[in-house]
């Protein structure tokens, strides 16, 4: 089985978001980039088919030349080689128009995507791919198994799961859930070492398909002060909750 | 031209998200001087959508549309849209709208702003702000193609009644093949889910152990609310994974959130900040959470807990 995870190269959760350029360009300055959390879950998954069931891991990025350590570190986790495709996409549909042409001429059989990028929160691009290379798709997936060509996924709905057969090849959005988190690997020294000579491929773009782009960022207005209330006037709480607040 | 919004409904009732994408598709179509068009599925009375302003209902009617399937309910909705030369389609952020809105998008060649939370600010250039960076910033999106696809942050706009004498149609669909089967659902529980809840109770850490859930659910149920949990909760098992809300969890966009013994670290205020009221329970002035939170009270919530579900109890009845 050949797979392919998509990476996306994100902010550290902690960092501080700061914009440059009259608010049109994010600061990364001083930035921490990890690979996107659900990207993690999702080729530590495609980690366990190449071990127990036997196949191919490919990472892929669609990014500049910086977001290279980040395609590393998936290489120390266990991939197998790297693609990077050398533009700094403006949206989603760019993205997957670029990772489609990738998966077409690849021949890949499951294409493993987060749910969600921490960035830009687009939720969008599995979905996006899936219905450019006409492959099956589902979201939100918290299990998947292959045997042979049968794909079973599970995935999370609002309140409760639900389990879907489908068949390769097939884009999955994934999320934790699709390996735990005590599963989740730390590179080792090993890992890294190896990690420098396996093949980093990079390719040029091909399509020139943005449908978006960022005008501008903004920050949340300050938030006022918060209102504390005496541990023993709990009546007081109700008050303003239901009087100021008006949620209860 | 016309703003299409499909009207997701379960058991054949609209969802709360429906009338708000209906509301909202309402305001845009009249920023563009036209109509909107409201879009069903295996629903019986529609009358409900005039009441929001649906200057039109499309009702779709097919057994094969039962349970959800994306790509089939994508294609209805990219039908419909087309049939209605909508130049702006709006969806839901639920677990399905959100399933759905990027095949639609990518279908019709539409550019996709997911997690709109308000009105254009512009028609010309169509301009929406949108959450990012895990709602600790927006981002004011352009979108460029000739179709735009909104997906709708949920509890963003609020429903507003306008009414309108509404008419309605029927659309018959023919319904392929997905490659995509569902084999069974397991609801989790018949409680209010954290994604359709108003209210959210969540614990944190600071509830030492399982055990001590009980009053945490006491005082959901006193509000007709949803539990919900920090992360490290559910990776100690104390509870179930799916109340693990954050940016590795779920996002809560309710109108109140309680935090009851939980920090209130980067990670988890990520997804919550969408939430609109948050009141925080925690014994450490020092918290966090003090700051992110517009109601606090320092205090153990082995004694606070337990008063205010009395308070509550008797605010209720009264
Ligand atoms: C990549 C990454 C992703 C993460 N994603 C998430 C996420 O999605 N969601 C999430 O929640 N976390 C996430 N975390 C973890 C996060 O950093 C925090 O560790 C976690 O949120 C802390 O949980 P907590 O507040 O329950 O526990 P603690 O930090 O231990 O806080 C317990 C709190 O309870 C208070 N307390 C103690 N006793 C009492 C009492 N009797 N009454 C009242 N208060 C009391 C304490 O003062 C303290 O503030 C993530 C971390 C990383 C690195
Ligand atoms: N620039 C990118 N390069 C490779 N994969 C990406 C990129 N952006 C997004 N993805 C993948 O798409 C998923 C969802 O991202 P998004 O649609 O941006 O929220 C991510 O978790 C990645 O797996």
């Amino acid at each position: 089985m050949k797979i392919l995870v998509c990476i996306s190269h994100v902010p550290d959760t902690t960092s501080k978001i700061n914009f440059t350029e009259n608010d049109t360009k994010f600061d990364t300055n001083g930035v921490q980039f990890v690979i996107n959390p659900y990207d993690e879950f999702c080729l530590t998954r495609a980690m366990w088919f190449k071990e127990k069931q036997g196949a191919s891991v490919t990472v892929i990025n669609v990014g500049g030349s910086e977001t290279e350590p980040t395609l590393r570190k998936a290489l120390a986790i266990g991939a197998d080689n790297a693609i990077r495709i050398n533009t700094n996409p403006t949206d989603g549909i760019q993205v997957a128009k670029e990772l489609a042409a990738v998966v077409k001429s690849g021949g890949y059989d499951l294409v493993l995507a987060g749910k969600e990028s921490a960035d830009y929160n687009g939720q969008m691009v599995p979905g996006m791919l899936a219905t450019l290379t006409d492959f099956n798709f589902v979201n939100g997936c918290v299990g998947v198994e292959v045997a042979d060509n049968k794909v079973t996924a599970i995935r999370e709905i609002d309140g409760g799961n639900e389990t879907l057969s489908s068949s390769l090849p097939i884009v999955l959005g994934g999320q934790k859930g699709i390996v735990e988190e005590k599963d989740l690997r730390i590179p080792n020294m090993r890992g890294i070492m190896m990690a420098r000579k396996k093949p980093l491929e990079v390719v040029e773009p091909t399509t020139e398909g943005t449908l978006t782009n960022v005008g501008s960022f903004e920050k949340p207005a300050p938030k006022g002060a918060v209102k504390l209330v005496d541990a023993d006037n709990v009546d007081e709480l109700i008050s303003l909750l239901h009087n100021e607040a008006k949620v209860i | 031209m016309s703003v299409l919004v499909f009207a997701d409904s379960s058991e054949g009732k609209f969802k709360k998200s429906a009338l708000e994408v209906v509301s909202y598709g309402k305001k845009v179509a009249e920023q563009l001087n036209t109509n909107v068009v409201a879009l069903t599925i295996n629903t019986t009375d529609a009358s409900e959508l005039y009441t929001y302003g649906a200057e039109k209902v499309i009702s779709v009617t097919n057994d094969a549309l039962n349970t959800f399937n994306a790509k089939q309910y994508a294609a209805v909705i990219i039908e419909a849209a087309k049939i209605q030369s909508a130049t702006v389609v709006v969806i839901d952020s639920s677990t399905d709208g959100m399933y759905l809105a990027p095949i639609v998008a990518a279908k019709l060649d539409a550019g996709y702003a997911s997690n709109t939370v308000a009105l254009p600010s512009s028609t010309s250039p169509f301009t929406v702000k949108r959450k990012a960076f895990s709602n600790k910033a927006f981002s004011n999106t352009v979108i460029t193609s000739e179709i735009k696809v909104i997906g709708l942050a949920k509890n963003s706009y609020g429903f507003h009644e306008n009414a309108v004498a509404g008419v309605s149609e029927t659309l018959d669909v023919t319904v392929a093949e997905s490659g995509v089967v569902s084999e069974k659902i397991d609801k989790i529980s018949d409680k209010v889910t954290i994604a359709d809840a108003d209210i959210v109770v969540s614990a944190g850490r600071g509830l030492k152990g399982p055990e001590n859930w009980g009053m945490i659910e006491e005082l959901a149920d006193v509000l007709g609310a949803a539990t919900a949990c920090s992360k490290p909760v559910s990776d100690l098992g104390w509870r179930p994974h799916g109340e693990h809300v954050g940016q590795t969890g779920k996002p809560v966009a309710s109108n109140l959130y309680i935090a009851i013994g939980i920090s209130g670290a980067i990670q988890h205020l990520a997804g919550v900040n969408a939430s609109k009221v948050k009141v925080v329970i925690n014994t450490d002035p020092e918290a966090p959470f003090f700051k992110a939170a517009d109601y606090g009270i320092v205090g153990d919530a082995f004694e606070v807990v337990p008063k205010l579900i009395e308070k509550l109890k008797a605010f209720k009845a009264s």
